[in-house]
């Protein structure tokens, strides 16, 4: 009995300092799989908003993501009604869209149809009006805003500035 | 300590250090295989000579694979494909036998449904089966990232984004699960690593564990009948092996197992040689770019059917019933509420609720390839809520099952 209580002891006591073992190399593997510092560093894009045309998409690159930037012609924001202008982003005199250029369903890159003014993802069928909007299901939400700040003419993307708060906190994007 | 007589031949001195001779019984000579049996019990032996060839292909085609995103492609495309001597062989072996095995895995399952070798002590060699099915599915999903081609890294975005969890938006954990906020570098790498290294392991060690559980209840037979295999192989070392029930695994069954082989393996190596287009996607010869989406995106031939259960429905439905769909085999023995273990065909409504699966996944898997619009969503939706009625039904129509 005596002998068996020192032999359990010598288990538990292995078991204890094995678990906290167990515990700190399985936080040591979770951090071992997060993006590295430099991949975060690299998370940053400056976009010069004067060299764009008018209804005329650009697909620019933030994160490895495609990003979609189309200046609006007057006509275009003419025809917009109320639910689709706050997402329109403005730098100096002229409105853009620009958001992430990936399906908010599945993340396949959706097409712009020129002359329906809408995009068209093709792997499900999804499609977004001319601000992002949904129109036809499977997308869940709107296509995604990326965080943005504006300086000058320029856009940086990845760093929060207000507008970008402001369409946050009003639910425009995620 | 063990007493050691001096040996009188190799193998007395093996058997005395090693037990082969005892060895060999518990393995082969006297492991015990009903003589009821049809060729649809080769599905085994089949399973195991394509992971065998898997696994030697595999080990070629990495000795020249590079993991970088920048060379991957053409480590595959050119390296592999026209400098090494047959690495085209390698690839096309390993290519085709990704592929069919999947196709024999279906047929062994639905074996295994067919004639209700899931029940009455046999459950845990279905569960092990299906962790198999599993632990296959992340090897052929890991190897098809390899190539760093279109679909590969589109495949990759697509199946990675599933683990946001829809409204959940835990992009945290797919950015986690990539490395990045894209699949780059650090996700090929790491889908490299369970695919020569994680996943194998857990593949080899299941089929143990796939093994280990036959060995109590052993292999059902075409009728469901309990065999006393102890009474029978005792019949069978009497001498009176016609009137015995059963016969030796090695080398009476194996005889017959490796027939099948045979037929098999001819079907095998004419894909490999004349037909191995079909393993072989098109759009995956562009290399990736995360720029620009090809025009349909589609998994593998032996994934459609799960695919076309997420496609139809809101992006919330559509990840419960996938997962659904990818779980709910698992729980086939304890949601089939009958007792009896014999073959559909007298199983009264079972038998068409077995065909009506079959049809309806044959039907999922012919729409997951066709682009979602019009006749085809339509069709595609019906089966899927087939699909899962057909689950929700299974319980109850095995419960009020006349017993046989």
């Amino acid at each position: 009995m005596k002998d068996n209580s020192r032999r359990g002891f010598m288990g538990k006591a292995f078991g204890g300092v094995a678990a906290v073992g167990a515990v700190a190399s399985l936080f040591a593997m979770k951090k071992s799989w997060d993006p590295l510092p430099s991949v975060k560093a690299a998370g940053f894009t400056t976009l010069d908003m004067s060299g764009y045309k008018e209804n005329e998409l650009v697909t620019e690159k933030w994160r490895g993501k495609p990003i979609f930037v189309l200046k609006y012609t007057s006509e275009m924001i003419a025809a917009m009604d109320e639910s689709q202008k706050p997402r329109i982003i403005s730098v100096g005199e002229a409105s853009y869209l620009v958001t992430l250029g990936l399906c908010t369903h599945l993340g396949c890159i959706p097409s712009y149809e020129k002359d329906n003014k809408s995009f068209l993802c093709a792997c499900h069928g999804g499609t977004y009006d001319i601000v992002g909007n949904v129109t036809k299901s499977p997308p869940p939400r709107a296509l995604d805003i990326p965080p943005f700040t504006i300086k000058g003419n320029t856009l940086v993307l990845g760093e929060v500035g207000p507008e970008y708060l402001e369409m946050k906190k009003n639910g425009l994007t995620l | 300590m063990a007493h050691f007589t001096k040996a009188t031949s190799i193998k007395d001195w093996l058997d005395q250090r090693l037990a082969i001779v005892k060895v060999e019984k518990v393995l082969a000579s006297e492991y015990w295989i009903p003589k009821n049996i049809n060729f649809l019990w080769a599905m085994g032996m089949i399973l195991v000579i394509t992971f065998v060839m898997l696994v030697i292909s595999g080990i070629f085609l990495l000795m020249y694979y590079q993991p970088n995103v920048d060379l991957a492609f053409d480590s595959v495309n050119y390296t592999i494909m026209r400098e090494v001597g047959y690495g085209w062989l390698w690839r096309h072996v390993h290519g085709v036998a990704a592929s069919v095995v999947f196709l024999i895995i279906y047929i062994h399952m639905f074996t295994g449904i067919y004639y209700g070798s899931y029940k009455k002590g046999r459950e845990m060699i279905w569960i092990s089966g299906m962790l198999l099915f599993i632990a296959f599915s992340t090897e052929a999903f890991s190897g098809y990232m390899l190539p760093w081609g279109q679909m590969s890294y589109w495949a990759g975005m697509v199946i990675t984004n599933l683990f946001a969890g829809g409204s959940l938006h835990a992009d945290g954990l797919v950015e986690w699960i990539r490395g990045d906020y894209v699949p780059a570098q650090a996700f090929l790498t790491r889908f490299f690593m369970l695919h020569v290294l994680l996943v194998p392991l857990a593949i080899i060690g299941l089929i143990g564990l796939h093994f280990g559980a036959l060995r109590i209840p052993h292999v059902n037979n075409q009728d469901g009948e309990e065999i006393d295999f102890d009474e029978e192989s005792k019949k069978y070392l009497a001498g009176d092996k016609a009137g015995s029930k059963v016969i030796r695994f090695a080398n009476d069954f194996m005889a017959k197992d490796m027939m099948v082989v045979g037929f098999y393996l001819v079907f095998f190596f004419y894909l490999v040689f004349y037909h191995y287009g079909f393993a072989m996607d098109p759009v995956n010869f562009d290399p990736a770019d995360g720029l620009k989406t090809p025009a349909h995106i589609y998994p593998e031939w032996y994934f459609l059917w799960s695919y076309e259960i997420l496609r139809p429905f809101s992006t919330d439905v559509g990840l419960m019933a996938f997962a659904f769909a990818q779980g709910i085999f698992v729980f086939l023995p304890f949601l089939d509420r009958s007792p009896n273990a014999i073959p559909a065909s007298r199983r009264g409504l079972f038998k068409y609720w077995f065909w009506a699966m079959l049809i309806d996944m044959i039907a999922l898997t012919s729409m997951g390839k066709l682009p979602p619009e019009g006749a085809f969503s339509t069709i595609g939706l019906v089966a899927a809520l087939v699909f899962i009625g057909l689950w929700i039904a299974l319980p109850i129509i095995t419960y009020f099952e006349k017993k046989a």
